[in-house]
């Protein structure tokens, strides 16, 4: 054992960089996730939603095509991302709904089970900085998030390209990056709420079920209160003209845009859609002199920022909250 | 003299209006193994985990290996191996694989980890189960994975809180033997918390009673029985076949005897010296047949249980705050009624 002391010694000495212990708990996390069965499900999940709306996208692509009047604005790859055929929807409508999951999945348990296992106690004697707990559970689960979309997408890109050869435009492969990044960052926002739950929470239960509360009071009640509370203070729609009646839409917007989902929803529809030049109903004026063609990138990406910042922002704030009540929390069981 | 390498002074927490721990001033010298003995909730485990920095003290400092453990926690962790009452692994990974990721946090480099948890496991014994689960382990076998984990680090202290809870006996014979055999082989000062006497008063070269947050008494256990015991520190118990005929006043007579407790077969005689072979050559001189003399020797069970006789005002109000709000209530309704 002495040998052993003086040997330890002179390497760690000798300035053999060390990875920090933020990368070591990083790299455990992503381990953990990987091999863990709640995500090898997501995953599955995920992948088999994936394989249907591609195959649909696939046998649909050729009437799309053959629709398309000016050649120089093809748009393959967007086009395979978005058509259906109406028996599926499309894949990017299926991560607005597993996405969710998937990122509750991942971090409703992070800091609870820890906790219950005895373990965080013992991670904390070691000398690391309380945070880089917190830090490494979201940065594995997020890489491990990255590149489940990452590799999902390109293998459409290239799969799309082997099987058709058709050429992907620059400005389309931007977007198909921005869309994943986009992904990326809703996931991370339940990512983020489930592990604010988690450290809120001393059951991992508890976490989990409120997590998957709060998400389908977004998804399912929430519209309907809108519904409800527009009916109550405004007029009813069928008796209004249609410049009122845009008004009401882009109040009764406004009131959804609350939700993630719905951000999501908009942000993926105008980086997938090029069409698509307003997430509000457009007046006749503005439509009077505009010329029916896509959207460049750079507008599509202007459109979609409030919508990117929203998302973003309630991740922050969610990561905030969490850190907040992590650094002041009393540590032992 | 060697600066102490452990020193509390003044060191209070509390939680609301409860004092876990009430003024503690405490110092522990290199090399030593002390033991914190102490009932349940006595302010034993905040003691710890102020020391560690993980908690943060209300007044006073905490100086350990010459740092302060509340300004510089990561330089403390570093050089302070602890292991937690309850201590858990990660259920999936195996003994090996927990212990590596425990190096790896130490700075310990990938390329010697594997030897060294390798070496660890082996020198607490555990070799054979080291690729298992440290899900399927037993509570013993964890308490020496714990111990490993501790190790690794190559720590300056080693602080262990309850180590010997739910072990079984043989269990807490071999981990006692792998504290001694660490503080005498690599000179390793030990701190642990216990409120097992007989355990505690095996390893330990100093102990502490920790009662509601204080600190009652601290020494070798020698010391504090001669403190406690002041009056009649010397007490042999003789036992006869037959006792009856036996004159208090006579023994009384004896040099330095203080007080003579008579029953059918033994007497127990206390006194202010020494005077065992005056005793036993009294009542052989009388003729009494003698079949076993006995000097008492106090332990650490007597030194707690007076301890706890001056404090049991006191122990009434502390472990009202140790019983949840729920109990309290309950309790107070009780007695209402």
């Amino acid at each position: 054992m002495k040998s052993l002391l003086a040997y330890s010694k002179d390497h760690s000495e000798a300035g053999s960089k060390n990875v920090s212990p933020f990368w070591v708990m990083v790299r455990k996390e992503v381990a953990d996730q990987i091999h863990s069965w709640r995500f090898i499900i997501m995953a599955l999940l995920i992948l088999l939603t994936w394989l249907g709306s591609m195959y649909v996208s696939m046998s649909n692509i050729r009437g799309a095509m053959e629709n398309v009047p000016d050649h120089d604005t093809l748009y393959f790859y967007l086009k395979l991302l978005t058509i259906t055929d109406r028996s599926l929807p499309p894949f990017h409508v299926f991560i607005g709904f597993l996405g969710p999951l998937l990122g509750i999945a991942l971090g409703f348990d992070a800091i609870n089970s820890e906790q219950s296992n005895g373990t965080l106690i013992r991670l904390m004697a070691q000398p690391v900085y309380r945070d880089s707990l917190l830090n490494a559970k979201f940065t594995g689960s997020l890489i491990v998030i990255s590149i489940l979309f990452f590799s999902l997408n390109m293998l459409m890109v290239g799969g799309g390209m082997l099987i058709t050869g058709v050429h992907i435009e620059g400005a389309e492969f931007v977007r198909i990056l921005c869309f994943v990044v986009l992904s990326i960052i809703y996931v991370a926002f339940w990512l983020n709420l489930a592990i604010l739950l988690s450290v809120k929470f001393r059951q991992t239960a508890t976490s989990a079920l409120t997590a998957i509360a709060i998400w389908l009071f977004f998804t399912v009640f929430y519209p309907i209160l809108v519904q409800i509370i527009l009916k109550g203070i405004l007029p009813d729609p069928s008796m209004l003209g249609p410049e009122q009646m845009a008004i009401y839409n882009e109040i009764r917007h406004n009131f959804l845009l609350v939700i993630p989902s719905q951000m999501y929803t908009d942000g993926t529809t105008t980086l997938l859609m090029p069409v698509v030049r307003s997430m509000g109903p457009l007046t006749m004026e503005q439509m009077a002199m505009a010329v029916p063609t896509p959207l460049p990138l750079r507008e599509s990406l202007l459109i979609t920022w409030p919508q990117v910042s929203g998302l973003i922002a309630a991740t922050v704030a969610c990561f905030a909250v969490s850190y907040w009540l992590f650094m002041r929390r009393e540590i032992r069981t | 003299m060697e600066q102490p390498i452990i020193e509390i002074h003044g060191l209070s927490k509390t939680y609301g209006s409860l004092k876990a721990v009430d003024n503690l001033h405490l110092t522990i010298q290199r090399g030593e193994i002390f033991g914190l003995l102490g009932p349940n909730g006595a302010g034993k485990s905040t003691t710890i985990l102020m020391l560690l920095g993980l908690t943060e003290p209300t007044a006073g400092t905490a100086q350990i290996c010459g740092l302060n453990a509340s300004r510089h926690p990561i330089p403390v962790k570093r050089k302070v191996g602890y292991m937690p009452d309850n201590v858990g692994f990660y259920n999936d990974l195996s003994a090996l694989e927990n212990l590596k990721y425990i190096g790896r946090l130490n700075g310990i480099p990938e390329a010697e980890v594997t030897t060294a948890a390798k070496e660890m496991l082996i020198s607490v014994g555990l070799e054979a189960a080291m690729h298992k689960k440290a899900g399927t382990f037993s509570r013993g076998m964890k308490q020496r994975l714990g111990l490993a984990d501790v190790l690794i680090k190559r720590p300056e202290v080693i602080i262990l809180d309850e180590p010997t809870l739910g072990i079984d006996p043989a269990g807490v014979r071999d981990f006692l033997e792998l504290i001694r055999r660490l503080n005498q082989e690599q000179g390793i000062t030990i701190l642990l918390s216990s409120h097992h006497l007989h355990q505690v008063q095996q390893v330990c070269s100093r102990v502490g009673i920790f009662v509601g947050g204080q600190l009652l008494a601290q020494g070798s256990v020698e010391t504090l029985a001669a403190n406690l015991f002041q009056a009649d520190p010397h007490v042999v118990q003789v036992t006869l076949r037959d006792a009856s005929a036996v004159a208090e006043s006579d023994l009384l007579q004896l040099p330095g005897v203080t007080k003579v407790d008579i029953t059918a077969t033994a007497i127990e005689v206390s006194g202010q010296s020494d005077i065992t072979p005056d005793i036993v050559r009294y009542f052989v001189h009388k003729g009494y047949d003698v079949t076993g003399v006995q000097k008492r020797t106090y332990g650490l069970d007597e030194i707690y249980q007076r301890y706890f006789e001056n404090n049991l005002k006191e122990n009434e109000v502390h472990n009202e705050k140790s019983t949840g709000l729920f109990q309290r209530s309950f309790r107070g309704r009780f007695k209402k009624r």
